[in-house]
């Protein structure tokens, strides 16, 4: 999808707006967060379990060259393929091959957000195959022709009444007038309306949580099994991922597993863990003919061996979007590309340009939840700061806010100019906010108070506390 | 497509500061490879008893909307999916995965059971697998894939029932991964094409966050829990 992430202010105005969105934030907001606290107090090693997650990764990250050649290998001893992607056009490419190859019209597909960031489903759609989103929420965005809004529940931003419309609009074979008030009778109705379509799917794309190097497997984690049908029935199954999703051993997996069902979902363990290791095997009765694996780079080997380089530990699990006071209060199409919240600030940037998604990063109140939560221990704060840093030093960020930042940056190395300016203007601003001990409004500051009021200063500054401190300190002693 | 390869890795490499891997550290991930050596495995399961091992496996998988019924024997399988499919007021038919670790089954005590072997079909609304292993810690099941467990019967029926016995249940996934590894043959792939751990029955969360049973995959999973030792053949 082309990126909108440089109208992120205009997006955010319009998703606060939004009162469908607004509500079916508010049931986010409160649901995941409190699922994954109780699950993580029902295991005490899970602190340690970070810990070692986060180690695992760094490994591979800092032997990836090493782990995608074992892999490869094994995948091939397996009877299956590995195609290399340079970019998301090397990818979709490939892709398309092997469905043409494959004589396909059906494509059904797993959820998986690589896909989404190659566009994959325009793709196929403009050279005469039909992809079918079957995990739930990726088909109603699909019906609604919207991107996701979130990366592990999609159709977030929705309530019923908006799934329904769409299935009414999209099912006209079945009765106008059946009911649909509930969310079990829409999900009956998607699993009535798929069911046909998995049975006649020629090719099955997926992504994966995982590779396993000691083994060429791809694995999944799933709770409706959607991806398990698009992965079984078709005679040909594909997998589209990144080249960091590589763990060395299924022990190591298993640890990675155990962070990520708890910090996405809240869950003990997702419904559905499948691994793939190439297509059937004699006698197997079903199971794919053809089993092939895209490994997409698109801009993340770049990523390794600089100050971005831990944001390629990302399990995508979510927990980062899910406690963020700004993805929960203007939603996830706001970011304007694939991936949102926390994870996309640091990610989009560095996949469509620091230029197109410069306010992202920005769009942060630091408050540091993302990191505290995260199975891997990713310091997002940081690395939006990095991005802030660069988006700084090439000049893109508006001409008034540098020009603010150099005027700062000039008072506060002159430490004489900044005690006197600070001095005087907390001696201003306390008398003048004497009576209300607040501001609504204030000259030069109507960035602030516009949208809330600004605390009257309340005595002295700290500098001169501290000194006064220190100077009784040094009596007494 | 082999300039994509070399592209990529040469990338990484470039990125990393470095050239190929010396021999030595070639050697020692290969080592860490095959020492298949375990993190960190939570105590919840590894400490019990099997007996507690047990318990511990049914409550979690209650937790997660899987029925379990303990039965004594194999001969009592017949009785107990005749109970199971009336009391959901399912048809008596079921698709039984045709392994011969369900050929001693004695489906001839319950006559009006109607019995089909073989993998599934779209209409089939119930089927009875093996598995491999019942995992105590998150209440898992571990099946895999063969000639004789085709994974279709695992997903496109709206039920699926699940013999397992006591001794088949271990603590943690990586006491799964030792039973897999202990199955693969010399030559062949380290893994059966297909793996599937499986907790709970099929559900959704995607609509308003409200949990739905029986998204695509089964509606309903059930455990027979069989008390007597495993068979011989694993």
């Amino acid at each position: 999808m082309q990126p909108t992430s440089h109208s992120f202010p205009a997006n955010a105005r319009a998703g606060l707006a939004d009162p469908v969105l607004q509500t079916a934030l508010g049931l986010a907001r409160s649901g995941f967060p409190q699922r994954r606290q109780e699950a993580i107090a029902r295991l005490p090693e899970f602190e340690e379990l970070r810990e070692q997650g986060r180690a695992i990764k760094d490994h591979v990250l800092a032997h990836l060259d090493f782990y995608l050649e074992r892999y490869e290998q094994n995948v091939t001893a397996a009877g299956g393929q590995v195609h290399w992607a340079r970019n998301a056009e090397e990818a979709r490419a490939a892709i398309l091959g092997i469905c043409r190859a494959a004589d396909a019209r059906i494509v059904t597909k797993g959820k998986s957000m690589v896909a989404e960031e190659i566009a994959l489903n325009d793709h196929l759609e403009a050279n005469g195959i039909t992809p079918v989103e079957t995990d739930l929420g990726e088909y109603i965005i699909q019906l609604r022709h919207e991107p996701p809004s979130h990366i592990i529940a999609p159709a977030i931003h929705l309530m019923k009444e908006q799934v329904a419309d769409a299935f009414r609009a999209a099912h006209t074979e079945l009765d106008p007038a059946r009911p649909l008030t509930d969310p079990r009778a829409l999900c009956d109705e998607a699993r009535t309306v798929l069911r046909p379509r998995f049975l006649a799917a020629d090719v099955g794309i997926t992504g994966a949580n995982f590779l396993v190097a000691e083994t060429g497997s791809s694995i999944i984690v799933t709770n409706e099994g959607n991806g398990d049908l698009t992965q079984i029935l078709p005679r040909v199954h594909i997998v589209i991922t990144g080249i960091e999703k590589i763990v060395p051993t299924l022990e190591d997996a298993a640890t990675l597993l155990r962070l990520l069902a708890r910090s996405a979902t809240g869950q003990e363990f997702s419904s559905y863990t499948t691994l793939s290791t190439g297509p059937r095997r004699a006698g197997d009765l079903d199971g794919p003919a053809e089993y092939h694996v895209v490994l997409l780079d698109n801009g993340r080997s770049a990523l390794l061996g600089g100050e971005f380089q831990d944001m390629l530990r990302c399990l995508r699990c979510a927990a980062c979007l899910n406690h963020c006071p700004v993805y929960a209060a203007v939603g996830g199409h706001a970011y304007g590309w694939v991936y949102p919240g926390p994870m996309g600030a640091v990610l989009t940037p560095a996949l469509v340009g620091i230029a197109e998604a410069g306010h992202l990063p920005n769009a942060s109140t630091f408050c540091g939840r993302c990191e505290s939560v995260c199975p891997v221990k990713i310091p997002l704060p940081k690395m939006m700061r990095h991005w802030r840093e660069r988006e700084f030093a090439q000049r893109l960020s508006p001409p008034v806010y540098r020009t603010g930042l150099r005027l700062w940056a000039w008072v506060a190395q002159q430490p004489a100019l900044y005690h006197a300016f600070a001095g005087i203007t907390s001696r201003v601003l306390g008398w003048a906010g004497l009576y209300r001990g607040r501001f609504r409004s204030l000259p030069l500051a109507s960035g602030w108070t516009a949208v809330r009021d600004l605390p009257a200063p309340q005595g002295r500054s700290f500098h001169s506390l501290w000194a006064e401190q220190q100077r009784r300190a040094g009596r007494s002693r | 497509m082999s300039a994509a390869r070399d592209d990529i890795l040469s990338g990484i490499r470039r990125a990393l500061w470095r050239g190929s891997l010396s021999p030595d550290k070639t050697a020692e991930l290969t080592e860490r490879i095959a020492a298949h050596r375990r993190n960190l495995v939570p105590a919840r399961a590894a400490a019990l008893d099997p007996a507690a091992r047990a318990d511990l496996f049914v409550a979690m998988a209650e937790e997660v909307q899987t029925s379990v019924a303990r039965i004594a024997s194999d001969a009592d399988i017949p009785a107990e999916v005749a109970r199971y499919l009336a009391a959901e007021n399912l048809p008596a038919e079921l698709v039984v995965a045709p392994d011969p670790s369900l050929d001693a089954i004695p489906w001839d005590m319950r006559p009006l059971l109607q019995i089909r072997r073989g993998g599934a079909e779209a209409q089939d609304a119930v089927s009875l697998t093996p598995c491999l292993a019942g995992i105590a810690e998150t209440g898992t099941l571990m099946l895999a894939s063969g000639p004789g467990t085709p994974t279709t019967l695992n997903f496109l029926p709206d039920t699926h029932i699940v013999v397992l016995h006591a001794g088949q249940i271990v603590a943690s996934y990586e006491d799964g991964w030792d039973l897999l590894r202990a199955r693969t043959q010399d030559g062949a792939p380290a893994l059966p094409r297909t793996v599937n751990l499986i907790t709970g029955p099929s559900r959704t969360g995607d609509i308003e966050q409200r949990i739905q049973l029986g998204a695509h995959g089964p509606r309903r999973l059930h455990i027979v829990l069989i008390e007597d030792a495993p068979p011989a053949k694993g």
